[in-house]
C-alpha cells in the first residue's frame, strides 16, 4: 500500500462538508502557513519539496512561484486550472468533487505565499456541478474566517472566485486561460511577457493545476524535505493516476511514483489487470497528447530496465522509445483495439479545440484528420504514412502555443511505433473495417527495436 | 536614445545596430533584401498584430552575448525583440526554410486560388509568398472549406474563403474606430470574419480593413470586377480632406480614377504622413472621390521594379530601359535564385517525345520517366 497525501481521507463518509473536514485535520496547514511561516518560507518549502507541476509539463513549481514579478502597488493573483480537457484526464474533477476543501486549503496558503488577494478558478464548462460544490464550500470556508478580510487576524485579505469556462480545451493553455478569464476570446498569448510579469489583465500572475496546489497542503504539514523523501529521484511527492480504458479496475489512484508500470497495470490495488484476460497492446501513459508506447517499450525501457511510474522512467528514451508522464491520464488499449481508429479519434479532437490562431496548427490537424479518416475506412495509400509524418512534423514546434505540439505528437508516435499496422490498414482495406491487426511484436515478449 | 540602448544584432551574418526593444523582423526590414522575413499577419502600425502566421519563424542560434544559448524553436521573428549580439538565421537556416515551405503550404491548404478572378491579384502577399516559398502542386486532395456567404455592407466585399486568419482587419477596427462591429466568430479550421448579427461596417474609417488585408479576401466593391491592377496607373494624389491626411494613391486606366488606396511602402504597409502619423484615409476619400477633379495629381507612384504592377508602366526612375547596374551588384553581391536556360530545363519543348504516344492526361512526370533525351 502506497504512502497517500491527497486521497487520503477521501473515503471519510461526509468529507464534502466542512465539519468533518476540520475534524479529520483539515485547515491545519493554514494555521501554519499563516501564523508561523512568512511567504517566503512558504515558497522556500514548496521549492524544497521538489514539486512539479501536475498539469502535464512538470515545471517544478517552487521555481515558478519564485519567477513572479513583483512591482510596487500592482496586485498579484493565483489562478487555479481546473479547465482539465485533457482526453483520458479526470483527477481534477475527482479532487474537486470529493474533496473541494483541500483545493480551498490548498489555495489560501498558495494565495498568502504569492500575496494574491484574489483568486480566480477557472472550471471547464464540462463540469457542471463541481462550480457549486466548490462556492458551497468556499462559503463554509468564509463563515468560518478562513476566507475574507483579515484571516486569522494575519491582516491577510483573500477571496477565491470561481469562474466557469464555456468549454474549450485551448483554455486550458495558461495564457488561453486568463484570455478567456478577461472575457475575451481564448486565443493563447505570444510568449513573452510571460504569465509571471504580465498575467492576468497585465498583473504578475501564477497559473497552477488543481493537484499542485492540492498538494500544497501535505508540503506544508509535512515539512518540504519530508515531502521530497516520498517518491524517486526528482519525481517527488504523490501523483493522482486517472485509469481508463481496457482495465478491470478504472478509476483515480494516487501513487507514489515507485512502482512499476507492470504492478500499476497488474496489481490488484491499482487497475487490477486488463479486462477479459486480454493482452495489453498499447498504452497512452499521461493523458491523449503524450506519446502511445507499444507494451514492450511501455513495461521494459529501450535498455531493458523496468520503467516506473515517475516523471524520468517514463520519458526514458526521449520521444524515439519514450514517453511522458504528462497530466498523468493512463489509457491502457487491449489487443482488440485499433491503432489507426485511436489516432483518428485523438486526431479530430484536436482538429475541433485547435483555435484557429496560428496557420499550422489550424490547417495541419484538419488535414491529419482527413488522412487519418481515409485511412481508417480503407481508401489510404503507402504515401500518405510519409504525407502524415511530414505534416506533424511541420506542426511540431512551429506554433505558438503548445496545441500544435499535443496534435503531432500522438500521431508521430503513433506512426513511429505502429507502421506496420498502418501499412497492413491500407494494404487490406477490406478485412481492416471488420477485424483487426492484432498484436504482432507489440506485446510480450520484449522487443527492442534496432 | 542614449548610444547604451543600441543592440548589435547579426541576421544572416549581416550585423545592424538597432534601438533596444526592435524586433527581429524590423531589424531585418532595415537590412532588407532577402534578408527580411514575409510577414502575412505582422502589421507594424497596429499594435499587438503579428505572430499568428507564423511564415516570419527564424532560428535564432545565440541568445545574446550574456546568455549565448540558442532558442530551443524556431521563433516569429515579428514577435520577438533583439538582445544584444543576437545571432540569427533566416535564410541560411535550412530548418527555417523548411519550416517555411511548411507553413505557406498550410495557408494555400483551404486558399481557393481564384487568382485569375481576385481582384487582389497583383498585389496580393500570398501570391508573393507561394511563388518564393511554395510547391508546385499541393499534396491536399479534399475539399477545400466554404462558408456562409456575409454581407457587410455596400463598400467593403468579404471572401471568407480566401482569408487567412492574420487578425489585421480585427486590429485595424479596434485601433482606428471606435467601435468594432466584426471579429472572429467560432474557432479552429471554421473560424472566420463575421459580424455576429448580419451588419454592414458602416464606420468612417473602416475602409482601411481592405489595405490591411494581405490577401483578397476584403476588397473593394466599387473597384469589384472593373480591371486589374497591373492595366491601372498608379498616381501619388492628395486632397484637403477634414477627416484625413488625404494623401492616397489613385489607381487610373486613361482619365479614369478606377479606385483609391492608401499610399503603401515596400512592406505593403501604409505609409507615414510627412507628421510620423499612419497615413490611414477615410471611406470619402476611399470610396467617393473617384473624379479625377477631386484631386490634387503629385505624379506617378514609384512601383517596385519586381512587382507586377510595374510591368510597361513608366520609363521614369526605375524604367523600362535596360538597367546599368549588374544583378549581383543590386542584390548586395548574393547571386540570383533561378538562372536557367529555359531550352535546357524545358521537358515540353522536347522534340524527340512524342505527346501522342503518352497514355492519359500527362505532367512533368510522364516526361521524366520517358525523358531519353536526357538519360
Amino acid at each position: 500500500m502506497g504512502v497517500k497525501l491527497l486521497l487520503d481521507k477521501a473515503n471519510v463518509p461526509g468529507i464534502r462538508s466542512y465539519e468533518v473536514y476540520r475534524r479529520e485535520g483539515g485547515y491545519r496547514s493554514v494555521e501554519k502557513a499563516l501564523k508561523e511561516m512568512n511567504p517566503e518560507s512558504i515558497v522556500e518549502e514548496v521549492k524544497k519539496s521538489g514539486l512539479r507541476g501536475r498539469g502535464g509539463a512538470g515545471f517544478p513549481t517552487g521555481m515558478k512561484w519564485s519567477f513572479i514579478a513583483k512591482p510596487e502597488g500592482v496586485p498579484r493573483h493565483l489562478v487555479c486550472n481546473a479547465d482539465e480537457s485533457e482526453p483520458g484526464t479526470f483527477k481534477d474533477r475527482y479532487l474537486m468533487e470529493f474533496l473541494p476543501h483541500l483545493l480551498i486549503e490548498g489555495l489560501i496558503v498558495s494565495s498568502f505565499a504569492l500575496g494574491s488577494n484574489d483568486t480566480y478558478i477557472y472550471i471547464r464548462g464540462e463540469y457542471a456541478w463541481i462550480p457549486d460544490i466548490l462556492e458551497e464550500a468556499i462559503n463554509e470556508a468564509k463563515a468560518n474566517g478562513w476566507l475574507g478580510k483579515n484571516i486569522l487576524g494575519t491582516g491577510f485579505d483573500c477571496n477565491i472566485h470561481v469562474q466557469r469556462g464555456a468549454g474549450a480545451y485551448i483554455c486550458g493553455e495558461e495564457t488561453a486561460l486568463i484570455e478567456s478569464l478577461e472575457g475575451k476570446r481564448g486565443n493563447p498569448r505570444i510568449k513573452p511577457p510571460f504569465p509571471a510579469i504580465q498575467g492576468l489583465w497585465q498583473r504578475p500572475t501564477v497559473v497552477n493545476n488543481v493537484e499542485t496546489l492540492a498538494a500544497i497542503v501535505p508540503i506544508i504539514n509535512l515539512g518540504g524535505d519530508e515531502y521530497a523523501k516520498i517518491g524517486v529521484g526528482r519525481s517527488t511527492g504523490t501523483k493522482l493516476i486517472s485509469a481508463c480504458g481496457n482495465i478491470n479496475k478504472p478509476g483515480v489512484y494516487e501513487i507514489d511514483m515507485t512502482i512499476s508500470v507492470e504492478e500499476f497495470i497488474y496489481s490488484d490495488e491499482y487497475c487490477g489487470g486488463i479486462k477479459g484476460g486480454k493482452k495489453l497492446k498499447a498504452c497512452i501513459p499521461g493523458g491523449s497528447s503524450v506519446p502511445i508506447l507499444p507494451a514492450n517499450l511501455l513495461l521494459k525501457t529501450a535498455k531493458g530496465e523496468t520503467r516506473y511510474m515517475n516523471y524520468e522512467s517514463l520519458s526514458d528514451g526521449g520521444f524515439a522509445t519514450g514517453s511522458m508522464l504528462g497530466s498523468g491520464g493512463f489509457i491502457v488499449l487491449d489487443e482488440d483495439q485499433c491503432i489507426v481508429k485511436n489516432t483518428l479519434t485523438l486526431a479530430r479532437f484536436y482538429r475541433h479545440e485547435s483555435c484557429g490562431q496560428c496557420s499550422p496548427c489550424r490547417e495541419g490537424t484538419g488535414w491529419m484528420e482527413k488522412i487519418l479518416n481515409k485511412i481508417e475506412h480503407g481508401k489510404g495509400t503507402i504515401a500518405d504514412i510519409d504525407l502524415l509524418w511530414d505534416i506533424q512534423r511541420k506542426i511540431e514546434g512551429n506554433t505558438i502555443c503548445p496545441l500544435g505540439d499535443a496534435a503531432a505528437w500522438p500521431v508521430a508516435a503513433a506512426i513511429r511505433h505502429f507502421r506496420d499496422e498502418f501499412e497492413w490498414h491500407i494494404n487490406n482495406p477490406v478485412l481492416s473495417q471488420t477485424s483487426n491487426f492484432g498484436l504482432q511484436h507489440y506485446a510480450d515478449p520484449i522487443h527492442v527495436p534496432a | 536614445m542614449s548610444e547604451q540602448n543600441l543592440f548589435k544584432v547579426t541576421i544572416d551574418n549581416i550585423t545592424i545596430e538597432v534601438p533596444a526593444g526592435t524586433t527581429v523582423l524590423q531589424a531585418a526590414r532595415l537590412i532588407g533584401g532577402q534578408v527580411a522575413p514575409p510577414a502575412m499577419c505582422f502589421y507594424s502600425k497596429l499594435q499587438g498584430s503579428g505572430g499568428k502566421c507564423r511564415t516570419c519563424l527564424v532560428e535564432v542560434s545565440k541568445g545574446s552575448e550574456k546568455d549565448p544559448r540558442p532558442m530551443p524553436k524556431l521563433v516569429a521573428s515579428c514577435r520577438t525583440t533583439v538582445m544584444d549580439g543576437m545571432e540569427v538565421k533566416n535564410i541560411t537556416s535550412e530548418k527555417v526554410i523548411d519550416a517555411r515551405a511548411g507553413v505557406v503550404e498550410f495557408l494555400l491548404l483551404n486558399h481557393p486560388l481564384d487568382c485569375p478572378i481576385c481582384d487582389q491579384a497583383g498585389e496580393c502577399h500570398l501570391q508573393d509568398l507561394s511563388f518564393e516559398h511554395g510547391k508546385s502542386e499541393t499534396r491536399y486532395e479534399f475539399q477545400r472549406r466554404t462558408f456562409k456567404k456575409h454581407d457587410l455592407g455596400k463598400n467593403i466585399q468579404l471572401h471568407m474563403t480566401r482569408c487567412i486568419l492574420c487578425y489585421r482587419c480585427v486590429f485595424t477596427a479596434d485601433q482606428l474606430t471606435n467601435k468594432r462591429v466584426h471579429g472572429i466568430l467560432d474557432r479552429g479550421d471554421h473560424a472566420e470574419i463575421a459580424t455576429h448579427i448580419e451588419k454592414s461596417l458602416d464606420n468612417e474609417f473602416i475602409g482601411n480593413v481592405i489595405d490591411v488585408c494581405p490577401v483578397g479576401a476584403l476588397t473593394d466593391k466599387t473597384f469589384r470586377f472593373k480591371n486589374r491592377v497591373w492595366f491601372l496607373k498608379p498616381m501619388d494624389a492628395h486632397r484637403d480632406c477634414p477627416t484625413c491626411s488625404g494623401r492616397v494613391t489613385l489607381w487610373n486606366r486613361g482619365d479614369e480614377v478606377y479606385r483609391v488606396t492608401a499610399r503603401k511602402d515596400q512592406w505593403g504597409e501604409v505609409e507615414d504622413t510627412p507628421d510620423g502619423k499612419p497615413g490611414w484615409i477615410c471611406n470619402t476619400c476611399r470610396f467617393d472621390k473617384k473624379e479625377t477633379a477631386d484631386w490634387i495629381i503629385e505624379g506617378p507612384r514609384e512601383i517596385s521594379r519586381q512587382s507586377v504592377i510595374a510591368q510597361g508602366h513608366y520609363a521614369g526612375k526605375i524604367g523600362t530601359t535596360k538597367p546599368n547596374e549588374t544583378f549581383a551588384a543590386i542584390n548586395d553581391g548574393r547571386k540570383p535564385h533561378l538562372l536557367m536556360d529555359i531550352h535546357d530545363e524545358s521537358e515540353v519543348n522536347q522534340p524527340n517525345i512524342h505527346l501522342g504516344k503518352i497514355q492519359g492526361p500527362s505532367h512533368g512526370d510522364t516526361f521524366n520517366t520517358n525523358n531519353t533525351h536526357k538519360a
